[in-house]
């Protein structure tokens, strides 16, 4: 919405270039604000989109991801900022924009008693597609043989692969996702990350939200991470980490190496030991690892690098909760 | 994309969703034609079982009467004959025969019981007045004067007669009110109205689907009540212009249908939609008059009835489909029913949500 107060309605240079710009982002968010009663729910977000980018939206619950999609999808009318998706305000109601975008719904949105099939023919017919085309969507899925089960009876990650396929039954441009692998046991949830990968070839842009650091970590170019409303930080999740100078830690089996003679290895910052894990703490963990073999005491050893856990928890003070 | 396509394939859904839903077919179709035949059964032959009389020996009047009308006399009483008058009088006694007559020279005697007065009496009466018959008859003039009893009551009085548009009118209420209020609810607390947001189909498809729906599912719902009624086990008989129940059922419809819509955009939880909705149709049957006749019911009874769209639509329903009224006699009746759905949509309306939240 145009705000009194926006400089937005004076035509520059500077103008021009911008909107330039919005036109070629897929997603352009500026100064975005929403309000319910007295939670800021949106908190002054930007950001912006490229075609063809997986882009995740980071945070714990009640970080305020749901509430900025719902903006950009067109489901809620921001209270301040604007937003352009592909172009174009996406509030009120904009119906050449609909069909451009797919949406994935946090639940499983079914129509009661359909079969897969005939859910996913039914909103592939509200957007004109053919029966035969939204057959073939199941296909790609992974639920061709679950063609006529009815959707009461497929399986948590059947049920989240169908309503994937409602999303891209139309072959959109652009895909909202939100959280999809939330209540998927890891299995189910290493499953789905193929097909999203798979779906995100081939230029489609995808805007996901979690609010499971590792899915972000693997499956998106870039990551906003939110909390309270506000965006913390932006940028690929590899440079985050990086960025963080964040300890990596190497644990092996309790028992091979004493606490006191892993403090004495050289570059080990801090040691624990909680009876069936010894883990070092440390910012090079190479030479931790070579004196480690010198020692013989590697077996079973596990080293994990920083993790936009870390991201998170050096940007909040605080522990990440999911 | 067209709306026309949308409309189709959201309407498939509907019905689909609702011929798979078990409980839903049981409640709108099932149930009510239950009621229809245990009603239709109870109160459908209610014409007094025949008196039994036994005849002991010869009786002169009787089988004059018998020879000479014997028709007419077995429509009321049913004469078997016996000579053991000690068996006879045991059946009477024990309640199995309502009398037993005999001869005694010129007089007819009748053994009754007591314990059924109301058959003795009636017995008692037939007897007396075959008596009197012969006795005219003996004189070997007419009889001067003639008694021609005649029933006030047609067949249009009998109780399917009523019971079927009436208990078609609360299967219609609960269909209509439960399908808009629950599918509205459901719709809503699942996320399929997001989702439907998010598509380019226009809203007006998404609900005119409900609507003709629900109106299919009404005039399936009236077609198997008019066939099973007119079964004849039951033997409705419909006057000329009962195709006008049609739009006054299509009417019905968009009246319970608004009011489901009301229900549905007002409660947060498919219970509590549930629960409202049984509190206002089991109410609206009762006072609306499907499980029994108003005609009796006390003014103030009345006068509350037509606070309820039901009312209307049985009372238009009766009137052309068992009183005999000409098809503009309903066109009042239509009138309020779609008042009622048009002030329901308003309301609705306003109250619509489209998310949880």
């Amino acid at each position: 919405m145009e705000k009194p107060n926006s400089t937005r309605g004076r035509v520059s240079p500077g103008l021009a270039l911008r909107n330039f710009l919005i036109m070629a982002y897929t997603i352009s968010v500026d100064g975005l604000r929403k309000r319910y009663g007295d939670v800021r729910a949106v908190d002054g977000v930007s950001f912006d989109v490229h075609q063809g980018e997986f882009f995740g939206i980071l945070g714990p619950n009640g970080a305020g991801k749901t509430t900025t999609l719902e903006i950009i999808e067109g489901l809620r009318e921001a209270d301040e900022g604007t937003v352009t998706v592909l172009g174009l305000p996406p509030w009120p109601r904009n119906s050449t924009l609909l069909p451009r975008i797919g949406v994935q719904l946090q639940a499983s949105s079914f129509f009661e008693r359909l079969t897969a099939r005939e859910q996913l023919q039914t909103f592939g017919s509200l957007y004109g597609v053919p029966a035969e085309k939204a057959d073939a969507m199941l296909e790609t899925v992974g639920l061709g043989e679950k063609a006529d089960v009815q959707v009461e009876k497929l399986s948590g990650g059947q049920a989240q692969r169908l309503s994937i396929a409602c999303a891209l039954v139309h072959d959109p441009e652009l895909v909202f996702l939100d959280e999809p692998t939330a209540a998927l046991d890891p299995q189910a949830r290493r499953n789905l990350w193929d097909l999203l990968r798979e779906i995100n070839t081939g230029g489609r842009t995808i805007v996901l939200t979690t609010h499971h650091m590792d899915e972000a970590e693997v499956l998106c170019d870039r990551v906003a991470i939110m909390d309270r409303g506000r965006i913390l930080q932006l940028g690929p999740p590899a440079a985050l980490v990086r960025g963080l100078d964040a300890p990596a830690r190497i644990s092996v089996a309790s028992g091979l190496l004493a606490e006191e003679d892993a403090r004495a290895l050289p570059g080990a910052d801090t040691v624990s030991d909680d009876g069936v894990s010894l883990t070092i703490s440390t910012r090079d963990p190479s030479a931790v690892v070579a004196a480690m073999a010198a020692k013989d005491a590697l077996a079973g050893v596990q080293i994990h690098g920083g993790t936009l856990e870390d991201v998170f928890l050096e940007l909040t003070g605080r522990e990440y909760r999911a | 994309m067209s709306t026309f396509a949308s409309f189709k394939s959201l309407s498939r859904a509907m019905y689909l969703g609702f011929r798979r839903d078990k409980g839903a077919l049981f409640f709108t179709i099932v149930f009510p034609l239950m009621f229809l035949v245990i009603f239709g059964g109870v109160f459908g032959n209610q014409t007094t079982s025949k008196a039994k009389v036994i005849q002991i020996g010869r009786v002169t009047v009787l089988d004059q009467a018998r020879a000479h009308d014997g028709a007419e006399l077995g429509k009321i009483m049913s004469i078997t004959g016996g000579t053991d008058r000690a068996a006879a009088l045991k059946k009477v006694r024990e309640g199995d025969a309502d009398a037993a007559v005999e001869q005694r020279g010129d007089s007819v005697v009748m053994h009754y019981s007591a314990a059924d007065q109301v058959k003795s009496g009636t017995v008692r009466g037939y007897m007396e007045s075959i008596v009197q018959t012969a006795n005219i008859a003996v004189t070997g003039r007419p009889p001067t004067y003639r008694m021609v009893p005649e029933q006030v009551e047609d067949d249009s009085t009998k109780a399917i007669q009523f019971f079927t548009p009436s208990l078609l009118g609360w299967a219609l209420a609960s269909a209509g009110v439960f399908g808009a209020s629950q599918t509205l609810v459901t719709w809503r607390t699942k996320g399929i109205l997001r989702r439907l947001r998010l598509s380019p189909a226009p809203i007006s498809a998404v609900f005119g689907a409900r609507v003709v729906v629900s109106i299919g599912i009404a005039l399936a719902q009236m077609a198997l009540f008019l066939a099973i009624a007119r079964l004849p086990v039951f033997g409705l008989k419909l006057q000329d212009s009962w195709w006008m129940a049609i739009p006054l059922v299509v009417s019905g419809v968009l009246a319970f249908l608004s009011i489901g819509m009301v229900i549905g955009a007002w409660a947060k939880t498919q219970e509590a939609a549930q629960t409202v909705t049984q509190l206002i149709v089991l109410p609206m049957a009762f006072l609306g008059g499907s499980f029994f006749p108003l005609d009796g019911a006390p003014g103030w009874l009345q006068a509350l009835s037509y606070v309820f769209p039901l009312r209307y639509l049985n009372e238009g329903m009766l009137n052309v489909m068992m009183r005999g009224l000409g098809p503009s006699s309903a066109l009042p009746q239509i009138g309020i029913l779609l008042g009622i759905s048009l002030a329901g949509a308003v309301v609705a309306t306003r109250l619509f949500r489209w998310d949880a939240a």
